[in-house]
């Protein structure tokens, strides 16, 4: 089925989120939307999937005019969706979330049994292992991702949208879902990819179109280099990497010894965790989202009293205590969820300044807010971090994603600090405001402070950091010289050991798991061996392919870009 | 290599040990030992079963309290002790043994109360039946609270369907000589209310908890307004309400205890035993009951299928309405035959109370019910018997209970997910 | 979102997710609704329900239903009987609550107002014992029961020692104060340690109240001597609040428990707004996850501001015990603490907001008397005007078409406190 779009723009207000999109579908092929976080992405497959009307334009299925109304509308066309943030009742069975919405009755009881039998049919036919009566909340992330595809295949889609797939998938995981997609592929559907990670989308596409701030700003061929492809997503080429020296490392030192934290459920989130951070150095921890990396960073910042083990601040243990009293002793904090954690929507930009100093002595004499030196910081610090903002007493909620990530970095950076921890420090923020902030981190690094930041984007990782820990199911796999070659860091990050993946290193992963899963029948010869094959082909590139935001540099210029010697490899 | 192909990978767990079950039982067993044991009545207690029995009779149940008290004691102690034991292991307290202790501790403590009032002889089957019919009104209150909550809309005006449907009931049946007509009047009151609610929490996104309270305000000065404007005008023919029916049914109502407190009831509480098979029946098994679910857990996902969220809310919320409005009949069409202002009395709170108690889940919320109906029984035949309790305290239990059940003392209580949050398409 | 600020940065890479995501992080919380709004809004409100409040008395007057008979005859004689009724209950009302002409002096003509501040004295504390926790985010729906409690310990005190003067009455104020302290600190330690809902949690301590009153009442510690009834002895002297105009032929009942509401509104007021207290507990209120990372202690502000909206109910009841009644009885909170959920939310939460809502329905309270005794009309109707005012300023959709007001979601300047965009672009 062919889908395609015409001159379809989308306003909210004043703000133009999709601006006159051109874009077609061909039947049976994989089209990719590649778009920064923020380009307007998942706002163009809400219009499509109906959850949103088109200001202007039109929708065209075969070559029809047609409008919907909801997803239902949508769904009826042919089309499915599979969200980003899963759409899943998590106390249903799989059965139930996917009949739901269709279901069938017999004299008024529900039926689910013809459901259970096209999932298994599905199920058999693409390798999917997907159980019918799992309780969906039980299942791996990765599963519960195919439980949203055969929702959509059920309901006999022939176009199917994937919003950003892969953003919680292990690298292994990925490679099972291209897999997939070239299966569905195969049988005739058309896949519209959304993904800003170059590496995947030149893996899986047919054709690729690049949106930027709600436009077409060009479509490429997937032979493109992946220079050719990110300046065309961010518009103009930026420097990766920031200017810092070699780390001056001095004896300060934040230490964390078999730091240990359990779910309620007896999960362990954390696990015999134990490394330094050397004063003057950044560790940066790299691993998927949801391996125990936001758990470490809020065990630090006291955010979880159940953790076990120790963790040193020049000696000092900070486990045990209160959040405050550990931003008190000098530990900077930057949460993963600005919005969420780190800002009070609703409060003025000048509170959100103070927000866990509102109680010292600068801010506060007894127990009333001193109001003139509240105003006055909010002053000092708009202009030291170059805030763009209306007035100090505006809403924070009201500023940009990077304004307000620049409130949440002033605030943890205005006093001195023995240790910074940053979350995800650039998430969701423009080019500009991304230099800024690596540039202040590198120049807290340089202050003699130990630096540790969480990240999911591997060129944030190698960018800022000067070593390297990668986790994994909670557990730390190993810690790598801030040279190691990607290939092993996303062997890490899907559960090797630093030897481990270190032993593996000529043997690429993706050719490992493609022969895997060949055998395994997952996913067919050809596939696998095109995988094989390209595999050898990009390495180099795919090496210095950027995935994140506003971040291209030359494959060439990498330091890392040929240094596959695992021997250069440093194991804490 | 060892590259885990799927996150599905068997993970090891720490064993996860949780002390509060054993402690509530450990601390409820020394409690039971100087209350039922050390300090039990030296009484016979005796309960007449052959009451409502026409062709027959059995004999009493005659228990000493002291040794009945002492059976429990011993048997609590050993249930809190073998939770100890097996909680130490990693492992956890076998259900049938939670329901045991349980078990143990109320006939435990009933038999002391009983044993410890002036008179120590009284019918189960009178207990028993007033119990259920006490229960009537919070049964559908909870089961109205239900319907909302379960699809995502929180619903503190029970009490204001209650009342208004005790109100309207009252009225259209004392005006047409129908209780039939007050019946159905009675569901249009909770309708009312319930449109009130719907139009507010869905429509307009107010808070719902806030829309609720001031529902109930505004219910309460409404009918307590109309009560003294309009129905005392003319009490003869506006609030002299026929009651419903009454009857008997055969072969079952003569089955001993049961038969009578089951079977020989008014019309309303059949109807009641049907609204609660088929609402039970409906969310379980039906396309509606699915959707309902999936709303009041992740609407958004609802919506990805092709489900009106709101569209369904609307309906389930009215749907409320009229369940909670049949149980205001109660209070006029079965209880007495007249309304008076604020005559619901809290009911509907409590009847919220024993939904959140039996966990959001239909017989769950049925018991719940039952058992707070039996203690409002328990004080009255308490006050008949001559006790020295104060039925204040007994009084005092259902909220207790409830205390402690939403602080998850009693089991955990996880309500549907998206109770309470308004859902905004986009 | 941020496109009207002459000074936002070029949106494009963020006002993107702004709207799809808008949901979850940009609905505004209780607190921030409820602070935003305008006087405008309020008055509309105030109008609305005063005409329906207007219809409502017409239509249940008997002149009025006679004149109906023949409406279309005569359609203006209804329309006279009606405004007559209506008018003629609302003259009374004010009569009863601002300035009485028929007044022989100019005491008697002012006593309705000094009546109207009396009443509003528990309204004024109460109403701050709602505002004040939901500015942290909780909805505190306990007043009642901690108004109970307060008036329990204080009236105690009173009642039970013989003290000197000064430091009698100060005991009493204490008493009152730590009585409801415990009481809403109990809900907000139960809701700190273990998640359970404030709503419930202070529902279920509501009813606990009112029966320990009962219990107490009854128990030869409490109870007056030689009294059948549930009523304790009166407070002396000593402990009681003196009267502000003291003359015995003024006969006016209002006591310094006024001058100690205004003075507890200003203190709220710089606790909510100025001190760093109130900050910590405005973050939690706005956003516990943000407020949890930069070190404020959630549950700890839970405690406190549940305790302080306990101590300032409390307040309320030393001010009904020590002050208006002198004595203690089961009925010593009235309705104070469910009213005070409609003045705080009519005073948008914010203190002096508080106070004048609390001045506005106590001038209703005290005018209804007089309305119900020279008219006739009950006063439950109160009850009904104050639960649609609030309704209406609910939903200022609603109140904003009425009355064609402009619509503040669409505001030149976007201030802190304000995020009215629920109704917005979605």
């Amino acid at each position: 089925m062919k889908l395609e779009l015409r001159e379809v723009t989308k306003r909210f207000g004043d703000f133009t989120a999709n601006d006159s999109i051109d874009l077609v579908v061909r039947p049976g092929t994989v089209h990719c939307l590649l778009g920064e976080n923020g380009a307007g992405k998942s706002t163009l497959m809400n219009v499509i999937y109906g959850l949103y009307q088109p200001t202007e334009g039109q929708i065209f299925v075969d070559d029809q005019p047609v409008k919907f109304n909801g997803p239902s509308d949508a769904m009826a066309a042919g089309i499915g969706m599979v969200h980003q943030h899963f759409m899943l009742v998590p106390v249903f069975t799989v059965a139930e979330n996917i009949a739901l919405g269709s279901e069938k009755t017999s004299g008024g009881v529900l039926n689910l049994e013809e459901t259970r039998v096209k999932i298994r049919e599905i199920s058999d036919r693409y390798g999917f292992h997907v159980d019918p009566d799992a309780v969906v909340e039980d299942l791996p992330v990765g599963v519960q991702q195919r439980v949203e595809i055969i929702k959509a295949l059920v309901r006999d889609a022939e176009v199917l949208i994937l919003d950003e797939p892969t953003a919680v998938l292990t690298p292994a995981e990925t490679d099972q879902l291209l897999g997939i997609m070239d299966q569905l592929r195969k049988d005739g559907k058309s896949l519209l990819f959304i993904s800003h990670k170059l590496r995947e989308v030149r893996q899986i596409s047919d054709d690729i179109t690049v949106i930027r701030r709600g436009r077409v700003v060009g479509s490429a061929d997937p032979s493109a280099s992946t220079n050719e492809l990110a300046s065309l997503m961010v518009g103009k080429a930026v420097q990766l990497t920031v200017d810092k020296d070699e780390p001056r490392l001095n004896s300060n030192a934040f230490e964390v010894e078999n730091l240990s934290l359990v779910a309620s459920n007896g999960v362990h989130l954390l696990k015999n965790v134990s490394f330094t951070v050397n004063g003057g150095e950044i560790l940066a921890v790299a691993g998927v989202q949801g391996n125990g990396q936001t758990e470490l960073a809020e065990s630090i910042i006291g955010l979880h009293p159940k953790a076990t083990g120790s963790m040193r601040l020049n000696g000092e243990e900070l486990l045990g205590r209160s959040t405050k009293q550990v931003l008190h002793s000098g530990v900077g904090f930057v949460p993963e969820d600005r919005s969420k954690d780190g800002l009070v929507g609703s409060f003025s930009i000048a509170e959100n300044l103070i927000l866990d100093l509102f109680d010292t002595k600068s801010f506060a004499s007894g127990g009333s807010l001193k109001r003139a030196a509240i105003s006055a910081n909010a002053d000092r610090a708009g202009s030291e971090f170059d805030i763009r903002m209306g007035s100090q007493e505006d809403a924070a909620s009201t500023l940009s994603g990077g304004n307000q990530q620049k409130i949440v970095v002033a605030r943890e950076l205005s006093r001195d600090l023995k240790l910074f921890v940053a979350s995800q420090p650039t998430r969701g923020v423009d080019v500009g405001s991304i230099e800024f902030i690596h540039k202040r981190i590198v120049a807290e690094r340089d202050k003699g402070v130990p630096v540790l930041i969480v990240s999911t984007e591997l060129d944030e990782i190698y960018a800022l950091a000067d070593r390297i820990a990668v986790f994994f199911h909670g557990e730390l796999m190993g810690i790598a010289s801030k040279d190691t070659p990607r290939s092993v860091l996303g062997q890490m990050m899907a559960g090797a050991s630093y030897e481990e993946a270190v032993a593996n290193q000529h043997e690429d992963p993706e050719v490992l798991l493609a022969k895997q899963d060949a055998a395994e029948g997952v996913v067919s010869e050809q596939h696998a061996q095109s995988i094989i094959e390209s595999s050898s082909a990009q390495t180099a590139t795919d090496q210095a392919s950027t995935s994140y935001r506003g971040s291209v540099a030359a494959a060439q210029d990498l330091p890392w870009a040929d240094n596959t010697d695992a021997s250069k490899g440093e194991k804490a | 290599m060892s590259v885990a192909l799927d996150t599905s990978r068997t993970e090891e767990t720490a064993v996860v040990r949780r002390w509060k079950n054993p402690i509530i039982y450990a601390v409820l067993a020394a409690l039971s030992f100087f209350l039922i044991g050390l300090n039990a009545p030296d009484k016979t207690v005796v309960f007449r079963l052959s009451d409502g029995l026409k062709n027959f009779s059995i004999p009493d149940l005659s228990l000493n309290a002291g040794v009945y008290g002492w059976i429990s004691v011993v048997a609590m102690v050993a249930i809190a002790a073998f939770a100890f034991i097996t909680m130490n292991k990693g492992r956890e307290i076998p259900r049938g043994l939670q329901g045991l202790f349980w078990f143990f501790f109320i006939t435990g403590m009933l038999v002391w109360v009983i044993g410890a009032a002036r008179s120590s002889e009284l019918s189960l089957v009178t207990l028993l039946t007033g119990a259920l019919t006490l229960s009537i009104p919070m049964i559908f209150g909870s089961f109205g609270g239900l319907l909302c909550e379960r699809s995502g809309i929180v619903n503190i005006a029970i009490e204001a369907q209650l009342l208004l449907g005790a109100f309207t009931a009252a009225l259209a049946a004392s005006m047409t000589g129908s209780p039939w007509v007050g019946l159905l009047a009675a569901m249009i009151g909770g309708v009312l209310v319930s449109l009130i609610l719907a139009v507010f929490a869905i429509k307009y996104l107010v808070d719902q908890t806030i829309v609720g309270v001031v529902v109930n305000v505004l219910v309460a000065g409404l009918t307590g307004f109309l009560y003294s404007r309009v129905l005392q005008a003319d009490p003869a023919h506006l609030n002299s309400a026929p009651k419903l029916p009454t009857f008997e049914i055969p072969v079952l109502s003569q089955i001993p205890v049961i038969g009578p407190v089951l079977f020989n009831q008014s019309v309303l509480v059949y109807i009641m035993y049907i609204t609660v098979a088929l609402i039970w029946f409906a969310l379980n098994k039906t396309r509606w009951g699915l959707r309902t679910r999936a709303v009041g857990e992740h609407p958004k996902a609802a919506d990805t299928l092709g489900i009106n969220v709101n569209r369904l809310r609307f309906t389930n919320v009215l749907l409320a309405g009229v369940v909670a409005g049949m149980g205001g009949a109660f209070f006029t069409l079965v209880s007495v035959s007249s309304f008076n202002a604020n005559m619901t009395a809290g009911q509907g709170y409590i009847a919220l109370a024993a939904l959140i108690f039996g966990r959001w889940k239909p017989f769950g919320a049925l018991f719940a019910s039952l058992l707070f109906g039996f203690t409002l029984q328990l004080n009255f035949v308490l006050s008949l018997l001559g006790t020295s309790v104060p039925t204040e305290l007994l009084a005092m239990l259902p909220y207790l209970v409830t205390i402690f059940a939403v602080a998850g003392l009693v089991g955990v209580s996880r309500g549907p997910a998206a109770s309470g949050k308004p859902y905004i398409k986009g | 979102m941020s496109a009207e600020k002459p000074k936002a940065v070029k949106p494009a890479a963020t006002a993107a997710p702004a709207n799809p995501q808008m949901g979850e992080h940009a609905k505004p919380s209780l607190a921030t609704r409820l602070a935003g709004g305008g006087f405008g809004l309020s008055l509309g409100a105030l109008i609305a329900a005063l005409f329906l409040g207007g219809l409502l008395i017409a239509a249940t007057d008997p002149a009025t239903q006679k004149a109906a008979g023949y409406f279309f005859a005569r359609p203006t004689d209804t329309l006279s009987a009606a405004w007559k009724a209506a008018a003629g209950a609302y003259k009374a009302m004010f009569e009863g609550a601002i300035f009485n002409p028929k007044g022989k002096t100019f005491a008697d003509q002012i006593r309705p107002l000094t009546e109207t501040l009396t009443v509003a004295t528990p309204l004024i504390l109460a109403g701050l014992a709602v505002a004040l926790p939901f500015r942290a985010g909780l909805f505190n729906i306990g007043a009642q029961g901690q108004i109970i409690l307060g008036a329990l310990v204080s009236g105690y005190v009173g009642f039970a020692y013989n003290l000197p003067l000064a430091l009698h009455l100060v005991l009493v104020i204490i008493g009152g104060i730590i009585g409801g302290a415990i009481w809403g600190g109990l809900v907000g330690l139960l809701k700190a340690k273990t998640g359970a809902h404030e709503v419930i949690l202070s529902i279920m301590l509501n009813y606990i109240a009112a029966n320990l009153i009962l219990l107490l009442l009854k128990t030869p510690t409490f109870q007056r001597e030689g009294s059948s009834n549930p009523i304790s002895p009166i407070l002396p002297d000593s402990a009681l609040l003196p009267r502000i105009f003291p003359g015995s032929d003024l006969n006016f009942r209002l006591h310094w428990g006024f001058v100690l509401a205004i003075i507890a509104v200003i203190f709220a007021s710089w606790l909510i707004e100025r001190s760093t207290i109130g900050f910590r507990l405005r973050a939690v209120g706005a956003n516990p996850n943000a407020a949890r990372t930069a070190g404020i202690n959630v549950a700890n502000g839970y405690i406190i501001v549940m305790a302080i909206a306990g101590a300032l109910a409390g307040l309320a009841g030393v001010a009904q015990v020590a002050g208006t009644e002198k004595t203690l009885t089961t009925g010593i909170a009235a309705s104070f603490g469910f009213d005070a959920i409609t003045v705080a939310l009519l005073g948008r939460a914010k203190p002096w907001g508080t106070f004048f809502a609390a001045l506005l329905y106590g001038a209703f309270r005290a005018g209804g008397v007089m309305m119900q005794a020279t008219t006739g009309t009950n006063i439950d109707i109160v009850a009904v005007v104050q639960a649609l005012i609030v309704l209406f300023i609910a939903a200022p959709p609603l109140v904003r078409t009425i009355f064609r007001l402009p619509d503040p979601a669409n505001p030149r300047k976007k201030k802190a406190s304000k995020n009215n965009s629920l109704q917005g672009a979605q």
